[in-house]
């Protein structure tokens, strides 16, 4: 259904001026990941120095957001609806300043790598990056829509991300296992395989918010069907 | 009637000459809880307040269907007092309406002229002042007019002369809508106090003192009941869209 809009047609701005800003937000994670992603597999540290670089207006624009919406909460006091918007917004800038941190974790690592010799051909990597950018993206469309299926296709990515991450852990522990050499880099690459871990968690965080921002139910805390494994 | 309920409206229609200002409005009051009636202008709130005690009464040509329950009884059934109703169901209005008389008497003019037994009407008077949280301003100005008295503090002395009559039920129409933020806030503060010993029902177009105040939040609309639910559900997650629109300011 359609949402009517706001009597007052200044506070219905503010309120799309904070969905345009979490878009902008997401779009410049989303980036910030997969130049780092980039950086690691053409190996060149410049794409990565500029990721650390532009963190900085990531931060910025979090700072920024949060406060419109401490500012419209004090202002405006919102209920119902809107209250649960500006919670929501609250949050979701949040967890993607934390995503913008984690693409300058996997930058700082890929430089890191780079000034090695290359321990294996990233397979795994790219593609946990790509997923994690689609969560990233589909978490903000189910925002906007107010979607809750697509909320839902983000929880589930997220476990296939994890599965990837074990899948990563455990090919480099034979790598370490094998050569005392690899253990260096292999501690590194695990700590990117970690970090786009950690992204895919953020990115469920904000599908989380979105469930709770359309229906007022909580589902942070409650596990997903696809985490309860079948007893050995 | 269960007994957390203090007065229950069943199938209530209301009309003013041929005009239906209530459509079958069905709800209970709880004892103790303080329900705030929300909604826009001319949507029934007041009217429906004002059935409670039966001030509807005094305007020519209305009439009431439906049936509300008040200890048991219909307070419309024909055997009822309307004044005995007023006494045990008080009202406070919008603007302060104190008598043109001495502090004293505006809370003693009541017990007075309804001659109940309340006992030393000196101890009344301290009493009542003191629920309605006035008694350490005016204490000494006793015999001084009430007129004398700042908008805030005339208010209250509303509420105590309301107090003074031994009600049940205080009904408030937007009781601090001619109120500056201060007095607004010290009346808002007696009523968390009041509703230990009181019902108390408020209309109010203030969003933020219904969600403030009150335990229990009615939605109307066009002479209709849209929703009634606890407050926090309300002003978090209202079942009814229609509601929402309203509390989150998308009308008209």
């Amino acid at each position: 259904m359609e949402e009517k809009k706001h009597t007052s047609s200044h506070y219905e701005k503010e309120l799309q001026e904070i969905k345009n800003g979490l878009i902008y937000l997401g779009a410049l994670t989303e980036k910030a990941i997969q130049a780092a992603m980039k950086s690691l597999s053409e190996r060149n540290a410049d794409i990565a120095r500029k990721v650390i670089k532009d963190d900085n207006e990531i931060d910025r624009l979090d700072t920024d957001l949060e406060e419109r919406c401490i500012k419209i909460l004090a202002l405006r006091q919102p209920t119902a609806i809107d209250l649960r918007f500006i919670t929501t917004a609250i949050k979701i800038t949040g967890h993607l300043e934390r995503i913008g941190d984690m693409a300058v974790n996997i930058a700082e690592k890929a430089i890191l790598l780079i000034e090695e010799p290359q321990l294996k051909p990233y397979i795994d990597l790219p593609r946990m990056t790509d997923l994690v950018a689609e969560m990233i993206k589909n978490s903000l469309d189910s925002f906007i829509r107010n979607d809750l299926r697509m909320a839902e296709k983000v929880r589930q990515t997220e476990q296939v991300v994890d599965d990837l991450n074990e899948q990563i852990f455990r090919e480099l522990l034979t790598f370490m296992m094998e050569d005392s050499k690899s253990i260096h880099r292999a501690l590194l690459i695990m700590q990117v395989s970690k970090n786009l871990e950690r992204i895919a968690d953020h990115a469920k965080g904000i599908a989380d918010m979105v469930t709770y921002m359309v229906t007022g139910e909580c589902v942070r805390h409650q596990t997903c069907p696809l985490d309860e494994k079948e007893p050995a | 009637m269960d007994s957390n309920t203090i007065i229950q409206l069943s199938h209530v229609n209301f009309y003013y000459g041929q005009s239906r200002a209530l459509t079958d409005i069905s709800m209970s009051f709880r004892k103790n809880k303080v329900t705030a009636l929300i909604g826009p202008s001319g949507c029934g709130k007041s009217t429906l307040l004002r059935l409670l005690n039966r001030m509807n009464d005094l305007i020519d040509g209305t009439s009431v269907e439906g049936e509300i329950l008040f200890e048991d009884k219909n307070i419309y059934a024909p055997d009822i007092d309307p004044v005995e109703i007023r006494r045990k169901i008080g009202m406070v209005f919008q603007k302060p309406n104190p008598f043109p008389k001495t502090i004293y008497n505006n809370i003693a003019y009541g017990p007075k002229l309804t001659s109940i037994n309340t006992g030393d009407l000196d101890t009344l008077v301290e009493q009542s002042l003191k629920q309605a949280v006035l008694w350490d301003e005016v204490k000494d100005l006793l015999n001084k007019s009430a007129m004398n008295l700042s908008g805030g503090q005339q208010q209250r002395l509303c509420i105590a002369r309301a107090l003074a009559m031994k009600p049940d039920i205080l009904l408030m129409d937007e009781p601090t809508s001619a109120l500056d933020p201060i007095s607004t806030a010290k009346i808002e503060e007696l009523i968390e106090e009041l509703k230990k010993n009181y019902t108390i029902i408020i209309v109010t177009h203030n969003m933020q003192q219904a969600a403030r105040i009150s335990d229990e939040t009615a939605f109307f609309y066009m002479g209709n009941l849209v929703e009634y639910n606890k407050t926090e559900e309300i002003f978090t997650k209202p079942d009814m869209k229609h509601t929402e629109d309203y509390i989150t300011g998308r009308f008209g």
